[in-house]
């Protein structure tokens, strides 16, 4: 006997449907600016505070302000205090596919018990250290692989991962070029 | 200046198809055309092309395709051939070599300004099509000059291109056709691939198009789908019309050498970087054409369809495991760009109130303003609103309308 159990990832998707119709009447709502504060410490530490951001026309302040900390590993004779910065890149590439994921499941009435992403990124430090010109400094390449458990064929799943992928601001700015303009104040 | 009930805008499918409706109910009228029947198959098409939807399925109101070869697929002179034998079979009043400068509200009905007189109607069709212009990606301009662009308009045929590399964006129908055919004369085709919808030419022994007209994909109304926006914006399927059945996805474009990369991201310092999203962008188009077939074989099952082969699923899409992000333009690899991103209609003698923020045209199934009616655009009442099967349908339901309104709209 089927019960239907509503899905609940706890994904508040009629208020994203909701959004979306008020955009359509109200583009310029949709305008957004994210910021992040970063100050360094010490060595190859810094932190950065994030609060602040603008959006449906106007300055939004969060209760608390988060903190992400960045540094580098002994092998790079640095302090070892918080990941470095390319891992926090696929830290958030990881959130925000899974953050997808989430929402895409509970619009398709999927539910989800468990999820995890593996993010791996190859890179070759020779780049960075200027030692060859031929070698970028970035990642070469990046993998990402998810454990599912959740109540839909193994097709079904493979449809969630491709959508996130679809719609995640992450994954289109690592795989497309964004414009980055950096400035001395 | 002249009066008279109903004008139609373009002599091609939805013109010719509107003008036999029209005549059918009695109503007068005349067909504007800027060239002659059918002109953007005489005049913008490339030489090998070849429609996408077989013979018998180029069915048009009061006329239909009776030649030998029902499963085959019209060439360009055949096309013109067929709209010109319709246009004479409908006695089609067609005012050729007329091109429309402006049309305008006036006195109730609308006035429609041409290279040769104005005239002033209750009722107007716009049958243009949605095919009159080829978008060209505001990236165009960066492009070395020494790079030859064109666009699917201005492309006849590779005998036209300087030898060397040939640099395709875009692949769907036109890029997948143009991939292959400028491959098979020896040069070296990069296909840079968005989103594309991957779809076999024949499956179980019948063609994708008969199938999606028995199992009412082909039919299926605005009102069918969740997000008519979204369902109007799908790409067009990887098809080409051959006789051979080709399956042209882009796996067999890399068999015959074709290199593909992502979607054309953007063009810095002299050179052309493509998206890493092209391994997603082929599992999405898989899924899709994987759920497709998955409908498609129910249909046949629920339906008890004789004579059908096996069900059948294809390999998914190869991708290299490293595609190329990027290319320098400026290293004589690449001579030649080719923009296959799509075509957009053009309204710009279209002179009232009737287009959304992004310059589309507003419309309800058809119906723009009291009067004013377009015809023939993608999934405009049904998703084959736009192929020339499914024009008929669209162009006897306005006629209808223009029939029932005959008279209660003042001139």
């Amino acid at each position: 006997m089927n019960i239907a159990v509503k899905t609940d990832n706890g994904v508040n998707t009629e208020a994203l449907m909701g959004a979306r119709g008020a955009f359509e009447q109200m583009p310029q709502a949709a305008a957004f600016t994210f910021r992040s504060a970063c100050d360094w410490i010490q060595g190859t530490q810094n932190r950065n505070a994030i609060n602040g951001y603008f959006g449906l026309g106007q300055e939004h302040a969060r209760k608390q302000t988060f903190t992400i900390d960045s540094d580098h590993p002994e092998v790079f004779a640095a302090a070892d205090k918080a990941p470095t910065p390319p891992e926090i890149v696929l830290a958030a590439l990881a959130s925000c596919l899974t953050g997808g994921l989430a929402s895409v499941a509970q619009h398709r009435g999927i539910q989800l018990h468990s999820a995890r992403a593996i993010v791996e990124g190859d890179i070759d430090v020779r780049g960075i250290l200027g030692m060859d010109p031929d070698i970028r400094n970035g990642f070469s390449a990046i993998r990402v692989t998810f454990e599912i458990d959740a109540d839909a064929s193994r097709e079904d799943i493979e449809a969630l991962v491709a959508q996130s992928q679809k719609r995640s601001a992450v994954f289109d700015i690592l795989t497309n070029p964004t414009s980055v303009a950096v400035a001395v104040a | 200046m002249k009066r008279i009930s109903t004008i139609v805008i373009g002599a091609g499918q939805a013109g010719l198809a509107m003008s036999h409706c029209l005549s059918a109910r009695g109503i007068t009228h005349v067909v504007i055309e800027r060239g002659e029947v059918a002109n953007s198959w005489r005049k913008e098409r490339w030489d090998s092309l070849r429609l996408l939807t077989p013979n018998w399925q180029s069915r048009l109101p009061g006329f239909s395709w009776s030649g030998p070869d029902p499963n085959g697929f019209m060439s360009m002179p055949e096309v013109i051939r067929y709209f010109g034998d319709y246009a004479a079979a409908s006695k089609a009043p067609v005012e050729a070599s007329t091109n429309v400068l402006s049309v305008s509200a006036e006195g109730g009905g609308y006035r429609l300004s041409t290279d040769r007189g104005d005239w002033l109607c209750d009722n107007l069709v716009i049958a243009t099509g949605a095919c009159n212009i080829a978008n060209v990606p505001a990236q165009a301009s960066a492009l070395p000059a020494d790079i030859r662009q064109l666009t699917p308009f201005r492309y006849r045929g590779p005998g036209q291109l300087h030898e060397g590399g040939v640099l395709i964006v875009g692949a769907s129908a036109t890029g997948v056709q143009l991939a292959d055919e400028i491959r098979a004369a020896g040069h070296d085709v990069t296909l840079a691939a968005g989103e594309h919808i991957r779809m076999p030419r024949h499956y179980r022994g019948r063609d994708i198009q008969w199938w999606m007209e028995m199992a009412g994909i082909h039919a299926a109304a605005v009102e069918d789908v969740d997000d008519v926006e979204r369902a109007r914006r799908v790409p067009s399927l990887q098809l080409v019309g051959s006789s051979e059945r080709r399956f042209l996805d882009l796996n067999a474009l890399r068999e015959r050498g074709v290199e593909v990369v992502g979607r054309l991201a953007g063009i810095r310092d002299g050179r052309a970087l493509f998206s890493g999203a092209l391994a997603n962008h082929s599992t999405l188009s898989d899924l899709k054409m994987n759920r497709l077939l998955a409908a498609l074989d129910d249909w046949a099952e629920r339906s008890g369809q004789p004579d059908l082969l096996p069900a059948e699923r294809f390999d998914p899409t190869g991708i290299s495991p490293a595609p190329r992000l990027s290319c320098d333009l400026s290293r004589g690899e690449i001579r030649t760009v080719i923009w296959a991103t799509g075509f957009r209609p053009d309204y710009s003698w279209l002179h009232l109130p009737v287009f959304d923020a992004k310059g589309r045209l507003n419309h309800r199934g058809g119906h723009v303003a009291p009067g004013l009616y377009v015809l023939g655009l993608p999934f405009m009442r049904r998703r084959n609103s736009a192929l020339i099967d499914g024009v008929g349908s669209d162009a006897q339901a306005l006629a209808d309308h223009i029939d029932r309104t005959r008279g209660r709209r003042a001139a």
